[in-house]
């Protein structure tokens, strides 16, 4: 099947490569080098999609990334699936195939569009007013319909199983945009020898010169001079060309964002590589060539298939070798319409009409189009359009000269209306970089103010319109740019020969006769937003530009209103009685275009989505059966399950385990920090809430860090090693903290110390082993050190040396029970491990977990910090007080401590709680009511720290903190379930063993 | 009685990309103190320790690496470090310093070939460019969502040191990101 | 992302460090001495100026080292970065430097 709309002849496809496509089913044929947009034209198919709020039938508006109308999902395979595409940026590829959104059961035939009945009740502010009442339809009713209603295309259901790519790249100079500017930027900047970066959302670089036809630089024809500039800047190893890359995002201090597709334009079976890079590039500076996007003209019926912008057929027509109709009319409110006119004239397409809305337009181009015979009534305006899924019709009418429409319609026959109001320059870069646009009033549109950021725009995109200003202003700039950045260029010149346009343009909506309904002259195609919802908006009240834009939706689609923002504006300005300079714009905001999740994301996904961590211990616990559970980015053993064994058995038989013989237990995670110096000791009296002084050498003590404010932030046993060398442990998820608290004030605070502090974390690795049978099992592998209670007392640290490994063995208790933890150096944590462990297996040594040691702990009502503490709690709270070192004259956290309301006596204090039910295991966090059966909100007194089944009681146990708990001791509370009021008993927080015996074996 | 045969650190497996490779087993100390600690430490091994930020210096079995304006990291021979340790403390006796062996605390990691620069930058925020990035330097620094010290060796040859916890993910990110250079 | 002047390191990537508040509050010497309401406004009260403002950053994933900066809070560009014990300096845009 040929393709109807195909030229003989033209543009940068390549004819003699046929490729076969779909589109909702159909089968047809493009050609190298299309895009499915200008691939369906050929085909005669204008209608390519549905609006998103009346589902009106759409066909293709722009040519590039502007399009509001023409989105379309495109599916490889079902994981492959994309949508929200705009077809006029999907390059074609054999065996595309490509599908229509938000229609069913199809595009031609769509049952939603019935919302075009309801469009009388659907205007400005519709959701605002209509789902307000009752409050109980909102879960029933509305939500659900919303929900329905919502969203454009179908996101895919299975994984995305490609693969994406990040690269943080650097350079002197960053063009953006390809076109004239943007190249002469480049020559120029890239002359200086600075490192150039040039990217181009399109397919190919040059950007209007890829459309334009007739022009000659430096003596050559365009198409030739570009292929010369590409080749030349190809060639320069500073040099780095991105085409099918958009800048999206501009951030703080030239950080850009730049999302390049590789891959969506090849064939299933060729893309198989990396399919889209995120690039986050820092330049120096930035040269925007965004260029500027055609702005549709607001009239009615201005959005039925086959109405659509003069530049983008222009570009249809020279650069893919497709007219939009046979029988077409234009609509021209700037000077670049007759381009178009001229262009379709020399391709022998009819033009039925040229009208000129503008009252009086004249210029070079205008009377190049009167003298090759075309038809130009100038002064007119668009009163309709007629046809059903493709315009057959416009109708015209005068505009007399004091703005009114006079006469009758005269209604044209036609397949196609191109439109152009003009060209608005392409500000979202410039303004995500914080500057502010200012109104121009010669240019009619808003412009780059003054920069922020190390950039400056050129070209189009700050109002340079034609080929010799474009050029002219990119070498400006590019040179401008690489000598900010350090190197030394003039501009380059550019001899351009073109016929130019008047910047005479129109902005918002065309004059109408007082009987036109304006309720189909949209603005916003994307979001179905007319010129009477605007004015609706202007009639209740809304002032700022900012709420009609939220009341209305215009310009919050996902084009942002490209197309719309400034007809908008102008429509707003008109009936408000404002000038547009005093409305204002509305501020951009990244994403320039959509950005899939999978460029987002990069390569973090899955197993590297971020880092997870592992022990020195971490294989033997693997290959040992354990279950693990995630602390911050640390994998720990949870518990190991034996056949058949749930969690809660596994933890019942480790605890007993290590309550009855031994238990050995990777504590690797901790935080450890050695802390050298001569001022160690005077650093650590006035960091921890405890008295260092008289700690000897070989001895431990249980250190507690507050913050400024009186609460603890950390805590663990620190050993002295020297007297100016201490063994610090923290808590694992605190060793980062804690490190950069301690660089803190001895940086800032008190420079004068002479003390250091490095992290150890990962020197160690950690084996704890505890229970009655700990020493027996560590004395035959020891050597020469004395492991008796004389010798090496609870609380001490000694070095010792085992399997030939130097090692910190310290004698400590997280359980209660008899308890030593050996530091061994990581690499040879796991050959010590084992070494303890086929030592210890004789006695009936098992491995524990991290959910057994929370037991043990609990039993013994030792704290955790983070699940006792929540940052409001003080050492006294949970009754660790005695810690504080009470003659020391200052330490972190001490002044606040004497603030009264850190020590009144309803303060929440730690305490233990018993079920009546000895079986009721309490959640975590329940809280805590002194009477039963409360109307909400009750009065919460405290609420649940910690709550386990302890095997070695028997029964359940749980900690909490309670208003004046100490206070509180055996009476009855209630626990405030989600079943109902239980109740609970206060006691002691010490469940086992509370006078301390067994610590010491 | 248990087996006291000396036991051999632990080395992890290689890494599947020819690109990539792990540092020779070496033993490291991480050294805190003023200037004048610096040019005694450097003294004690021969060498003149970088008082120019994010530099490096290495002579036959030792390299310093500058992280901070008070802090250097020494990269030893395996087994070196408590000789090394010892020799310090005699250089230094009456100058306050931290001396810490930190030779299991993190690993080594070769990046190698024309693509090192853009493997690197996957995860890397710096301008690795020679000439911003030149052989010799040296700097604490994030890759992706982790720390590195990342090292320049060769025009085409980096060394990473990362905790070894870490080591999995930047290896893991490193080698996702071969994918793009090694089809 | 900001880019951000080390003293030690010249220019890195925000992503290298760590926000500290604000500059130039000094623990008081003995803070017994201190009233709870003298106290309070040491350890809560902070300026949150638009405009330029000192503050504290570390460059925790390179050199390590506090330092402080003057920030434009308006348009995040940075006046000025020096090392911790210095005082605010002189600036033309910062009319509270070096008070």
């Amino acid at each position: 099947m040929s393709a109807p709309y195909r030229t003989e002849a033209g543009g940068r496809i390549d004819r003699s490569r046929t490729l076969n496509f779909t589109f909702d089913g159909a089968r047809m044929q493009g050609v190298q080098g299309d895009t499915l947009a200008s691939a369906l034209l050929a085909n005669g198919v204008h209608l390519m999609g549905r609006s998103f709020k009346y589902h009106r039938p759409r066909g293709v508006l722009s040519a590039g990334s502007d399009e509001p109308n023409a989105l379309v999902a495109v599916r490889r395979d079902d994981a492959r699936y994309t949508p929200n595409l705009r077809a006029t940026e999907v390059e074609l590829y054999e065996g595309l195939q490509a599908e229509s959104q938000n229609r069913w059961p199809s595009l031609r035939l769509d049952v939603g569009a019935s919302a075009r009945l309801l469009a009388p009740f659907l205007a400005a502010g519709f959701y605002y007013k209509t789902f307000m009442w009752p409050r109980k339809a909102w879960d029933r009713f509305y939500e659900p319909f919303i929900r329905a209603a919502a969203g454009l295309g179908k996101a895919p259901t299975q994984a995305d199983p490609d693969r994406y790519a990040s690269r943080y790249a650097h350079c002197d100079v960053l063009v953006i945009g390809s076109g004239p500017a943007g190249l002469a930027a480049a020559l120029t900047a890239a002359a200086s020898g600075a490192r150039v970066m040039l990217c181009d959302e399109q397919a190919e670089l040059g950007g209007s010169l890829l459309t334009d036809q007739g022009a000659l630089i430096d003596g050559q024809p365009t198409h030739a001079w570009l292929a010369d500039a590409l080749s030349t800047l190809a060639a320069l190893p500073n040099v780095t060309l991105l085409p099918r890359t958009a800048a999206f995002g501009y951030f703080a201090h030239n950080l850009i964002g730049l999302n390049q597709r590789l891959t969506e334009h090849l064939p299933t079976a060729q893309a198989t590589g990396v399919r889209e890079r995120m690039w986050s590039v820092r330049a120096t500076e930035v040269a925007i060539c965004a260029g500027a996007l055609e702005r549709p003209l607001v009239f009615p019926g201005n959005d039925r298939p086959g109405v659509l912008l003069a530049g983008a057929a222009r570009t249809y027509l020279n650069r893919y070798g497709v007219t939009p109709g046979r029988r077409v009319a234009i609509v021209a409110g700037c000077d670049g319409a007759y381009r178009t006119a001229l262009d379709l004239h020399a391709a022998g397409v009819t033009l039925a009409v040229i009208a000129d809305v503008r009252p009086a337009a004249d210029g070079p181009l205008l009377r190049a189009a009167r003298a090759a015979g075309l038809i130009v009534r100038a002064g007119m305006t668009v009163t309709g359009t007629g046809g059903a899924r493709r315009v057959t019709s416009v109708s015209l009418a005068p505009v007399r000269a004091d703005g009114s429409v006079g006469g009758v319609s005269e209604t044209i026959p036609c397949d196609a209306v191109l439109m152009s109001g003009g060209y608005t320059p392409s500000v979202h870069l410039f303004s995500q970089s914080r500057g502010k646009v200012v109104w121009d009033d010669a240019l009619k549109t808003y412009v780059p103010g003054a920069s922020v950021e190390r950039e400056r725009s050129a070209g189009a995109c700050r109002g340079s319109f034609g080929l010799a200003a474009a050029l002219a202003d990119g070498a400006n700039a590019g040179a401008e740019a690489a000598r900010a950045a350090g190197f030394d260029v003039a501009p380059k010149t550019f001899a351009a020969e073109a016929t130019e346009a008047s910047a005479d343009s129109v902005i918002g909506a065309l004059p109408q006769p007082a009987s036109t309904k304006t309720g189909e002259a949209f603005v916003d195609w994307q979001n179905d937003v007319t010129v009477k919802d605007l004015h609706l908006a202007a009639r209740e009240g809304f002032r700022s530009i900012e709420h009609i834009k939220r009341y209305t939706t215009t310009g919050m689609a996902t084009d942002q209103g490209k197309t719309s923002n400034l007809n908008a504006l102008g429509v707003v300005s008109h009936a408000l009685g404002a000038p547009m300079a005093e409305i204002g714009l509305t501020t951009f905001r990244m994403p320039y275009t959509p950005v899939t999740f999978g460029s987002l994301a990069g390569v973090s996904r899955g197993d590297l989505f971020e880092p997870v961590r592992a022990t020195a211990i971490h294989d033997w616990a693997v290959e040992h059966g354990a279950v693990f559970e995630d602390v911050g980015a640390w994998k720990r053993a949870r518990y190991f399950p034996k056949a058949g064994e749930d969690m809660h058995a596994a933890v019942a038989r480790e605890c007993l385990a290590v309550r009855s013989a031994c238990g050995i237990f990777d504590a690797s995670t901790l935080g450890k920090i050695e802390l050298i110096g001569p001022d160690a000791a005077v650093f650590m009296n006035r960091m921890y809430v405890n008295a260092w002084t008289k700690l000897s050498v070989g001895k431990c003590r249980y250190g507690l860090l507050l913050g400024e404010d009186g609460f603890i932030v950390d805590d663990g046993v620190v050993g002295r090693i020297a007297e100016d060398r201490f063994h610090i442990t923290t808590t694992t998820g605190g060793a980062a903290r804690v490190l950069a608290k301690m660089e803190d004030y001895l940086q800032t605070e008190w420079p004068e110390l002479k003390v250091w502090a490095t992290s150890t974390t990962e020197q160690w690795a950690v084996i704890a082993l505890q229970g009655p049978k700990a020493r027996l099992i560590l004395e035959g592998l020891v050597e020469s050190v004395d492991l008796s209670p004389e010798a090496l007392p609870h609380m001490s640290v000694v070095e010792a040396r085992i399997c030939g490994v130097t090692t910190r063995l310290f004698r400590v208790s997280f359980s209660g029970e008899l308890g030593f933890e050996v530091n061994v150096p990581a690499e040879y944590g796991r050959a010590v491990w084992e070494a303890i462990w086929a030592a210890g297996r004789p006695h009936g040594l098992l491995p524990y977990g991290t959910e057994a040691m929370h037991v043990l702990r609990a039993e013994k009502g030792f704290i955790i910090v983070g699940q006792e503490t929540d940052g409001t709690v003080t050492p006294d709270d949970v009754g660790l007080g005695w810690a504080i070192g009470k003659a020391k004259p200052d330490f972190v956290g001490k002044r606040s401590l004497a603030r009264p309301a850190m020590s009144a006596p309803n303060r929440k204090q730690l305490v233990g709680i018993f079920t009546d039910d000895p079986a009721l295991v309490l959640e975590d966090g329940v809280q805590i009511v002194a009477a039963p059966g409360q109307p909400t909100p009750k009065r919460l007194i405290g609420h649940i720290t910690s709550s386990y089944p302890s095997a070695a009681l028997g029964r359940s146990l749980a900690l909490a903190l309670v208003q004046g708990g100490r206070a509180r001791m055996g009476e009855t509370l209630y626990a405030a379930t989600a079943e109902g009021d239980v109740p609970v008993r206060v006691t002691a927080p010490v469940f086992y063993d509370p006078d301390g015996a067994r610590v010491n074996g | 009685m248990a087996d006291l045969t000396p036991l051999t650190r632990a080395a992890p497996p290689a890494p599947k990309s020819p690109c990539l490779t792990n540092a020779p087993t070496a033993d490291r100390l991480l050294l805190r103190g003023d200037r004048e600690v610096m040019a005694a430490a450097g003294a004690a091994f021969g060498l003149t320790l970088p008082t120019l930020a994010c530099r490096a210096v290495a002579v036959a079995d030792v390299a310093a690496l500058w992280l901070g304006p008070d802090e250097e990291l020494l990269i030893l021979a395996d087994g070196a470090a408590p000789a090394a340790m010892v020799r310090l403390a005699n250089a230094l006796i009456g100058q306050p310093h931290s001396l810490v062996d930190i030779s299991h605390r993190q690993t080594g990691l070769g990046i190698s070939g024309p693509h090192a620069e853009a493997m690197l930058a996957v995860g890397c925020p710096l301008d690795l460019h020679l000439s911003k990035f030149p052989i010799g330097m040296n700097t604490r620094t994030v890759f992706a969502k982790t720390e590195i010290v990342l090292w320049r060796t060769g025009p085409d040859a980096f060394r990473i040191e990362v905790w070894r916890s870490f080591r999995a993910y930047v290896l893991g990110l490193l080698e996702e990101a071969s994918h793009e250079f090694t089809p | 992302m900001l880019l951000i002047p080390c003293p030690h390191c010249g220019d890195r990537p925000e992503l290298e460090f760590v926000y500290g508040g604000q500059a130039h509050i000094a623990r008081p010497a003995d803070p017994s001495a201190l009233s709870d309401q003298a106290w309070a406004e040491y350890l809560y009260m902070r300026d949150n100026p638009k405009g330029p403002h000192a503050e504290r950053w570390r460059h925790t994933h390179g050199c390590g080292h506090f330092f402080n900066l003057v920030r434009d809070t308006t348009s995040d560009m940075i006046l000025a970065s020096y090392r911790t014990g210095e005082p605010r300096p002189t600036l033309a845009a910062d009319p509270k430097g070096a008070a």
